[in-house]
C-alpha cells in the first residue's frame, strides 16, 4: 500500500491508453477474422484463378466449386450427417447423464461419496489417447469397429462435464426443493428428470454446446475408428484432403470443403455467441 | 417417532445416489478402465504385424520401455511437444492477460466489449483439422499469403514456410495462439471481474498507476485462475496431435521436429503395433500425471 | 462363350436378389444372409448344365456387392469408361447388371492404403456376403507383400490361363509372381518412363522443340545438370521437384531395399541425394513433395518448369490436360528418354481369397487387362501405355497414332522400348514405406536441415524403424 501511495499519480493519460487498447484489440480481431476472409474469397475462385494470385474480391465459381465437390469422391453431405448424428447423439448422452452422476453426489449423503468424487476428479486428468490402444481392441472385440457407436456410448462418463455441472448444482439447487418433491411423493428418478434438469437448464444448455463442439471437432479417435468412407465424420474426410493427391489438382474444391465444414459452426456460434461466451466464463469462476 | 420416520427415509433415499451412478460408473469401466489396463497389460508383449503376418503377442517383459525411453526419439518427440506448447502458451497468457486487463479496467469503459470478446473467442470452435488444412493451403508456397507477400514486393520469391524447423514450429505455435488465447482471456476476465470493485476505488483514490493496480492487486487474486489455464492447457498441450499431424501429413517435417509423442502414438495405432504403442501410452500416462501434480505442488506450496 | 458366362452370371444373381428380398420381408434382416447361401445354389446347377464351360470351373457367383479396394481414382475411372455393361452412380459407387460395385478408396499416403487392406483382407472370413473384399489393386512397391500370402488368389484359380496373357508384358507378370513361381495378379498398363518438356521453354532456351536436338543435352546427369543451368538463367526451374528424378535412380539401383532383415542403400541412391542437393543449392528446381499443388504448378505455363519425369499415366491422369489454360491443354509437351530408363508406379489387379463373385472378377480381369480391343480403346482415349505387346507395336508404327497433350508426337516407340527393359528383380514388400522414408530423411539434407549426408541416414534408419521393427540396420 505504501508503494502505491507513493507512486506518481497519472501516468499514461486515459485516451491515449484507451486508443491503444481499441488499436490493439482491432489487430487482434483481424488476426482471427483474416484466415477465414481468405478462405470465403478462395472458395469462390476457380484453380487456374488461384494460380495468378490472391484478389481481394470474391469471384463467381462458388457454386462450380461446390457442385464438383458434391460430385467428387469424397462423400462431404454424409459426413455431415454422420458428424451431426455423432455430435447430437454425444452431446444428450453426455449431459443426461453427467447430469444424472452429479445430481447424485450432490444431493444425496452415501457411503464412499467422498471418495468417489475425488474418484472422478482424479480421472479427469487421464489424457482419452493413453487408453485409446485398449479402446480399439475392445471395440474390435466386440465388433464395433468402423461404427459410430463407439463415439457415443462413451460419453455417459464426461468428468469435465460432470464436474462443471456439480459445481452449478452445489450453488444453484436448493436441497429443500427435493424434499419437498419427495413429500408430495414424486419417485427420486421423476423428480430428476422432471424438477431437476428444468433447474439447472442454464448450466445444461452450456455444457451441450461444449459436448456437441467438441464432439463435432473430434479428429483423433474417429480417425482410427472408421474406415469406411460413408461412415466418416467430417474432421475425417478433412484431414484426408491432405493426403489424398489426385485431389489437390484442384485447391477450389479444398477451400469449399474446408469453408463448408468451418462456416457453419462460425453461424450457430455467431447467433450463440452470448451463452457460449458466458458459459466459458461461468466455468472459470466456479472451476 | 417422526425423526426415526425421516432417518430411515433419508437413508432409503439416499441409495438413489448408487443407482444414480450407474451409468456414469459401468460406461467408465468399460470404455476407460478395462482398456486403460489392457494398455497397459499390451505394454509387457511383442505384438505387431509384419506385412500380413502377425508377430506375437510374446511375453517380453519391460523390453518395449527400455527400447523406447533408451532410443532418443521419444524424448526428442517430447521436447518438440513441450516447445510447441510454451511457444504457443506464453503468447496466449500474456495477450489474455493484457485483453482481458482492458475488458475489465472500469477506467477504459471500452465499447464493442461483445464484438471483441465474440470474434477472439471463435478460433477455440473451428475444427482444428479444418483450421490446420486451412493454414496448409494458405501457408504453401504457392498458397495466398505468400501471393500477397510477392505483390506487396516483401518478398521476390515464395517464402517456404514448411521447409523450415523454426518458421514450421512457429506455425503451430501461432495456431495454438490463435485457438485459445480468446478462451484464455476470457477466462481471466471473469477472475478480474469477480475482485471486488472497491479495492480499485480506493488504489485510485490513492493514485496508484495502471501497473501498480495490476501487480498489486489483480495479479495475486488471478493467482487461481492461472493455475487452472496452466494445468489445462499443460495438459492439453502434451495431447497436441491434430495441428501438427494434419500440416504435416503425418511425417513431422521438417527433420521430424514437428514430432508429438500422441503422433508417435498414432503412428503405433494405425499400424497396429500393441506392444510398443502400449508401452509409449503408459509413459504419456505417467508423464501427464507427474507434470500434472507438479503444478499442482508448485501452487500449493506457494500459498503456504 | 462369354456371353453364356454373363447369362448365366445375371440369372444367378437375379435369383439370388428375388430369394434373399423375399427373405427379408419374411423375416427379421438377420436371416438374410442364410436365406442366400440356397438360394445360390439352387440356381447354380441349372445354370451349369446350360453353359457348359470347359476352362472355367468357378463356383457360381452369389455376391451382389463387389468390393474393389483403390488408392485412387484411376481405375475407376477405366472401368467405367471401358468395361462393357459399367454404369456409374455416383462418386464410389457403381452397377455392372444388377452387382452393385462399391469402391473403397484410401488414399496412399504413410502407408494408409496398405494399412486398411492389411484390416479388409485380415477380416475376410468373418465378413458379410456384402462386405467380401473381390478385388484389390496393389503396386510394384509392395505388391509382393499380397501376392506371397493366401489372401491373394492365383490366376489359374479364376480360370485365367497363361495364353491368356501371352501378349502381356513380362515384367508385368514378374511383380505380381509369387515367391513359388505363382502368377497372382493382372495389370493393363505398363508404366516406362520417359522426360516430358515444355515445348515453349525448349524453343525459348535450346533454340528447338524436337526431341532430337534436346536428348542429346540430357542425355546423363552430367548433361542433365548443365542444360538446368542455362534454364536457370532464362528463369526456368530445369523440374519441379528434386522429388522428381527420385524413382530414376531408384530404379537403376542394383540392391534391393531389403536383404533379409537388413536395410540397404544403394549407391545410386545416395548418387540423387548429392545430385539433387547440388541442383537445390544452384536454386535449379525446388524440393517440394510430389502431388501437391506447388509441384504441379508446371502443369500451367506460369509455373516455369521445363520438365516432368513420368510414364504414360501421368501424362494422361495428371498433367491437367481437360483444364483450360494449362500447357497440356494446348499439347505443348513433347517426350524424350532423359537422362536414363525407369518405370514408374503402375496398377496390378488381385482378386481377394474368398470373394464371392469370381466370375466377374475373372471376366474384369480379361477385359480390362487382356482384350486386345478393350486396351487398344484405352490407348486410343486416354494414351495410357496399355500391358499388351502387339497392340502398343502396332500402335507405334501407325503413322496415324498421335497424343494430344504431347502436341501430336507419337511417343509410343519410345515407351515400347522402355518396356521391354524394366526389370523388377529387385522389389521386396517394405519399398514403399522405406523409399518414402527415405525421401523424408533426405528431403530434409536437401533442404539445409541436415549438415551431412549422415545425420540424414541416421535420421532414415530412425523412421524405418519405427515402421518395420523386424528389420534391422
Amino acid at each position: 500500500m505504501d508503494e502505491i501511495t507513493k507512486a506518481k499519480p497519472h501516468g499514461v493519460p486515459i485516451k491515449v491508453r484507451r486508443a491503444i487498447a481499441y488499436i490493439v484489440l482491432i489487430f487482434f480481431s483481424l488476426l482471427c477474422l483474416i484466415w477465414f476472409y481468405i478462405l470465403l474469397i478462395n472458395s469462390t475462385r476457380s484453380h487456374s484463378e488461384m494460380t495468378l494470385g490472391f484478389t481481394l474480391l470474391p469471384s463467381t465459381h462458388l457454386l462450380d466449386n461446390w457442385t464438383s465437390l458434391i460430385n467428387g469422391t469424397i462423400p462431404i453431405a454424409r459426413g455431415f450427417l454422420n458428424s451431426l448424428i455423432v455430435s447430437g447423439c454425444t452431446c444428450l448422452l453426455c449431459v443426461y447423464f453427467s447430469a444424472m452422476t452429479a445430481y447424485a453426489i450432490n444431493t444425496y449423503r452415501f457411503k464412499g461419496r467422498d471418495a468417489i468424487a475425488a474418484f472422478i476428479l482424479a480421472i479427469m486428468m487421464i489424457p482419452g489417447q493413453v487408453t485409446a490402444l485398449g479402446f480399439l481392441q475392445l471395440i474390435t472385440k466386440i465388433k464395433l469397429d468402423d461404427s459410430l457407436v463407439p463415439l457415443i456410448i462413451p460419453a455417459i462418463a464426461s468428468p469435465v462435464t460432470y464436474f462443471y455441472l456439480k459445481q452449478y448444482m452445489e450453488s444453484n439447487l436448493p436441497l429443500s426443493l427435493v424434499e419437498a418433491a419427495r413429500i408430495d411423493g414424486s419417485n427420486e428418478f421423476r423428480t430428476f428428470n422432471t424438477i431437476i434438469l428444468p433447474l439447472i437448464k442454464p448450466a445444461i444448455s452450456v455444457q451441450m454446446i461444449f459436448s456437441f463442439v467438441g464432439s463435432w471437432n473430434n479428429y483423433f479417435t474417429p480417425a482410427l475408428i472408421l474406415h469406411t468412407e460413408t461412415k466418416k465424420t467430417l474432421p475425417v474426410m478433412i484431414a484426408e484432403l491432405r493426403g489424398a493427391d489426385w485431389l489437390r489438382f484442384d485447391m477450389g474444391q479444398i477451400y469449399i470443403m474446408i469453408a463448408a465444414s468451418i462456416f457453419p459452426v462460425i453461424i450457430v456460434y455467431l447467433i450463440l455467441s452470448e451463452y457460449i461466451v458466458g458459459g466459458v466464463s461461468s466455468g472459470a469462476v466456479k472451476g | 417417532m417422526d425423526k426415526k420416520k425421516s432417518n430411515y427415509n433419508v437413508v432409503k433415499f439416499n441409495r438413489w445416489g448408487y443407482i444414480f451412478l450407474i451409468p456414469f460408473f459401468v460406461t467408465y469401466i468399460i470404455f476407460s478402465f478395462i482398456p486403460l489396463c489392457n494398455t497397459i497389460y499390451n505394454s509387457f508383449f511383442e505384438n505387431y504385424r509384419s506385412g500380413l503376418k502377425q508377430i506375437g503377442p510374446n511375453l517380453v517383459g519391460v523390453q518395449n520401455y527400455v527400447n523406447l525411453l533408451s532410443t532418443p526419439e521419444v524424448w526428442k518427440y517430447l521436447g518438440n511437444t513441450l516447445i510447441m506448447w510454451i511457444g504457443g502458451f506464453i503468447p496466449q497468457i500474456l495477450i489474455a492477460l493484457l485483453l482481458a486487463y482492458w475488458f475489465s479496467d472500469p477506467s477504459l469503459r471500452l465499447k464493442g466489449q461483445r464484438f471483441f470478446k465474440t470474434v477472439i473467442y471463435m478460433p477455440n470452435l473451428i475444427m482444428a483439422s479444418a483450421f490446420s488444412m486451412l493454414f496448409f493451403a494458405l501457408f504453401s508456397d504457392s498458397g495466398p499469403v505468400n501471393q500477397i507477400l510477392m505483390s506487396m514486393g516483401l518478398r521476390s520469391e515464395p517464402f517456404k514456410f514448411f521447409q523450415y524447423v523454426a518458421a514450421s514450429r512457429i506455425l503451430v505455435m501461432f495456431m495454438n495462439f490463435l485457438m485459445w488465447f480468446g478462451n484464455t482471456t476470457i477466462l481471466l476476465m471473469a477472475g478480474m471481474l469477480g475482485i471486488d470493485t472497491a479495492l480499485y476505488e480506493a488504489a485510485q483514490v490513492d493514485g496508484a498507476t495502471a501497473s501498480q493496480v495490476f501487480s498489486k492487486i489483480t495479479m495475486p487474486i488471478l493467482r487461481p485462475i492461472f493455475v487452472y489455464v496452466l494445468i489445462t492447457s499443460l495438459i492439453g498441450g502434451l495431447q497436441m496431435f491434430d495441428v501438427p499431424q494434419i500440416l504435416t501429413n503425418g511425417r513431422g517435417n521438417p527433420t521430424d521436429s514437428l514430432t508429438t509423442v500422441i503422433m508417435l502414438l498414432n503412428r503405433y495405432l494405425t499400424s497396429k503395433d500393441m506392444g510398443r504403442g502400449g508401452a509409449l501410452s503408459v509413459f504419456m500416462f505417467v508423464v501427464t500425471g507427474v507434470l500434472s501434480l507438479i503444478v499442482f505442488k508448485m501452487n500449493s506450496s506457494k500459498e503456504n | 462363350m462369354k456371353k453364356k458366362v454373363l447369362a448365366t452370371l445375371l440369372t444367378g444373381v437375379m435369383a439370388t436378389t428375388l430369394l434373399a428380398g423375399c427373405g427379408n420381408a419374411a423375416a427379421p434382416a438377420a436371416d438374410a444372409p442364410a436365406a442366400e447361401a440356397p438360394a445360390a445354389e439352387e440356381a447354380a446347377p441349372a445354370a451349369e448344365s446350360e453353359a457348359a464351360a470347359p476352362a472355367a470351373e468357378l463356383p457360381e457367383d452369389t455376391g451382389k456387392v463387389l468390393n474393389i479396394s483403390a488408392w485412387n481414382e484411376e481405375f475407376k475411372s477405366r472401368l467405367e469408361d471401358h468395361y462393357p455393361g459399367y454404369e456409374k452412380v455416383d462418386g464410389t459407387t457403381g452397377k455392372i447388371g444388377d452387382v452393385t460395385v462399391n469402391w473403397l478408396i484410401t488414399p496412399n499416403e504413410e502407408n494408409a492404403y496398405q494399412n486398411r487392406l492389411d484390416e479388409i483382407l485380415l477380416a475376410q472370413d468373418s465378413a458379410s456376403a456384402d462386405d467380401k473384399l473381390d478385388l484389390f489393386l496393389v503396386e510394384a512397391d509392395y505388391a509382393v507383400k499380397y501376392t506371397d500370402t493366401d489372401y491373394t488368389m492365383a490366376l489359374t484359380d479364376l480360370g485365367i490361363s497363361a495364353d491368356e496373357m501371352k501378349d502381356q508384358y513380362t515384367y508385368t507378370q514378374d511383380v505380381v509372381t509369387d515367391s513359388n513361381g505363382v502368377v497372382k495378379g493382372t495389370s493393363w498398363q505398363g508404366c516406362p518412363g520417359v522426360m516430358i518438356y515444355n515445348r515453349e521453354i525448349a524453343k525459348e532456351v535450346f533454340g528447338s522443340d524436337d526431341p532430337a536436338t534436346i536428348q542429346p543435352l540430357f542425355s546423363d546427369w552430367d548433361k542433365f545438370y548443365e542444360s538446368a543451368g542455362k534454364l536457370d538463367e532464362a528463369g526456368y526451374d530445369v523440374i519441379s521437384s528434386t522429388a522428381d528424378t527420385f524413382r530414376v535412380y531408384q530404379n537403376n539401383a542394383k540392391l534391393p531395399w531389403v536383404d533379409g532383415n537388413k536395410i540397404q542403400v544403394d549407391d545410386n541412391l545416395i548418387k540423387w541425394v548429392e545430385d539433387s542437393k547440388k541442383l537445390a543449392d544452384a536454386g535449379y528446381c525446388n524440393t517440394w513433395g510430389q502431388w501437391g499443388e506447388d509441384w504441379n504448378k508446371g502443369f500451367y505455363p506460369e509455373g516455369k518448369v521445363f520438365a516432368y519425369f513420368g510414364p504414360a499415366w501421368l501424362i494422361d491422369f495428371c498433367m491437367a490436360a481437360d483444364v483450360e489454360g494449362s500447357v497440356g491443354h494446348d499439347g505443348g509437351w513433347a517426350a524424350t528418354e532423359g537422362p536414363q530408363g525407369f518405370y514408374w508406379g503402375g496398377t496390378w489387379i488381385c482378386a481377394a481369397a474368398g470373394t464371392d463373385n469370381a466370375n466377374l472378377v475373372a471376366d474384369i480381369m480379361r477385359k480390362m487387362t487382356m482384350d486386345p480391343e478393350i486396351m487398344k480403346d484405352i490407348v486410343l482415349k486416354d494414351n495410357d501405355f496399355v500391358n499388351n505387346r502387339p497392340v502398343m507395336e502396332g500402335l507405334a508404327a501407325d503413322e496415324s497414332y498421335s497424343n494430344a497433350v504431347l502436341g501430336g508426337q507419337n511417343p509410343l516407340k519410345m515407351f515400347c522400348a522402355g518396356a521391354d527393359k524394366i526389370d523388377m528383380a529387385n522389389l521386396t514388400a517394405y519399398d514403399q514405406g522405406l523409399l518414402g522414408d527415405f525421401q523424408t530423411a533426405m528431403g530434409d539434407y536437401i533442404n539445409g536441415n541436415y549438415a551431412t549426408i549422415d545425420e540424414a541416414m541416421d535420421q532414415f534408419y530412425t523412421l524405418a524403424l519405427q515402421r518395420y521393427p523386424e528389420l534391422t540396420k
